[in-house]
């Protein structure tokens, strides 16, 4: 059972395979990804994260969902280094670096918790997996071609990891290097991580992007992520444990 | 602290390596420097009869003064940039040996969580991207705008549509 729809300003599809799978508990994953965006979006004028840019409320008004993104996108900042931090260079909050991945682990853990084992949920190609997939092989996932958006350059088998893909190709310059935010981040175009989980995945995605062709030698350094850079000339750098993942019989 | 101080040995250990690691043309300048004393003639021995005012000189000249790979002076490394923080060395060489390394830069405590693997980061491997032909469950790349999504997605509704 599959349901897209676009929401946070991006496709996002759900698809269950158990066969107890209902159109019902498709519809929670979306109805809380609806959620996250009625408070998350810089987009939305009447959003939590709206008024609080407005200055309108702070620090102990915020919701309890709030207040842990902000302490999420702090403990980032800190491992990090600071390339994550969720204040623009505009001085605006933007969490959406750290939401996405957050709401997606949040929407498969509701899958989770009404029992479902083989399942995958997909916002903007940053995906979590779980079980299966139709073959009872694991799910494997094409990383997109930064050139070619027709074409795939590699494919990753995993099962209850997370991945997701940073980069400045469809939507231009919205990662900024924080130590040089007028800087464009040029001479990398998409970074893949896979992690743990999605939020681990997207988060350090969107970090090690805005530290440029580095930012695969940080995720070297940091146990438990594995990541796939590709420049501009279309030369791809990998961690070096990234290839077991694009063998399916992998541990 | 313990990793910095065991970046900071290994970073010191391989500067004296490239110091003083001496390749194979090197080894003659050592033991030349031994033997140099012994090359010139006596200062007080009477100069030989049959041999001109500047023959000692001319001796002297034919026994070339080996080169010292490093001249002797203090100089300083350009920065280089470890992910976590700046490196810089100043170096002092006299008789063409190290004689210290000082730290102008080094990377400050870190407040983070990351981990550095004790032994030399690997170099990474690369390649140039191919397409695949395989078919995949799903694809993973930066995130579409929802205008070209809500497009696609229309066409593809529309055809998919009983």
């Amino acid at each position: 059972m599959k349901e897209s729809q676009v929401l946070m300003g991006m496709p996002i599809v759900a698809e269950i395979l158990d066969p107890e799978a209902v159109p019902e508990a498709l519809k929670k994953v979306f109805s809380y990804f609806r959620h996250v965006d009625e408070k998350f979006s810089v987009y939305k004028s009447g959003s939590e994260i709206t008024r609080i840019n407005q200055g309108k409320i702070a620090g102990p008004e915020l919701s309890e969902e709030m207040k842990e993104v902000f302490a999420l996108a702090q403990n980032t900042k800190e491992q990090t280094d600071g390339y994550f931090d969720i204040r623009t260079p505009g001085g605006f909050y933007d969490p959406s670096g750290l939401v996405k991945g957050w709401a997606i682990r949040n929407a498969a853990r509701i899958l989770r918790k009404d029992g479902f084992k083989n399942f995958y949920v997909d916002a903007g190609g940053d995906i979590q997996f779980f079980g299966k997939n139709q073959e009872n092989k694991k799910w494997s996932a094409g990383i997109k071609n930064p050139f070619d958006s027709q074409e795939i350059v590699k494919i990753v088998y995993l099962s209850t990891e997370g991945i997701a893909t940073s980069g400045t190709y469809i939507r231009g310059q919205h990662i900024y290097n924080p130590r040089n935010p007028d800087r464009p981040i040029s001479e990398i175009v998409s970074l893949t991580v896979i992690g743990p989980d999605v939020y681990e995945a997207d988060r350090f995605a969107t970090a090690a992007f805005a530290m440029g062709r580095r930012g695969i030698n940080f995720l070297e350094s940091f146990p438990g992520l594995e990541g796939y850079l590709i420049d501009r000339q279309g030369i791809a750098t990998m961690t070096s444990g990234f290839e077991q993942y694009t063998n399916i019989n992998h541990a | 602290m313990k990793k910095l101080f065991l970046s900071l040995t290994l970073i010191l250990g391989f500067l004296v390596y490239i110091f003083l690691a001496a390749p194979a043309p090197q080894a003659p300048a050592v033991s030349d420097n031994k033997r140099q004393p012994s090359d010139l003639p006596p200062e007080n021995q009477p100069p030989e009869q049959n041999s001109s005012a500047n023959s000692n000189s001319s001796r002297n000249s034919v026994v070339q003064k080996p080169l010292q790979k490093y001249k002797d002076g203090a100089y300083i490394g350009d920065v280089a940039d470890a992910y976590y923080g700046n490196v810089q060395v100043k170096a002092v060489i006299q008789g063409g040996q190290i004689i210290s390394v000082q730290f102008l830069q080094y990377p400050s405590d870190r407040r983070t969580s990351i981990q550095i693997n004790s032994e030399a980061m690997p170099i990474l491997k690369t390649e140039a991207i191919q397409a695949q032909s395989a078919k995949v469950d799903i694809v993973s790349g930066a995130t579409q705008t929802s205008g070209a999504f809500q497009e696609s997605l229309g066409s593809a509704l529309a055809q998919a549509k009983n």
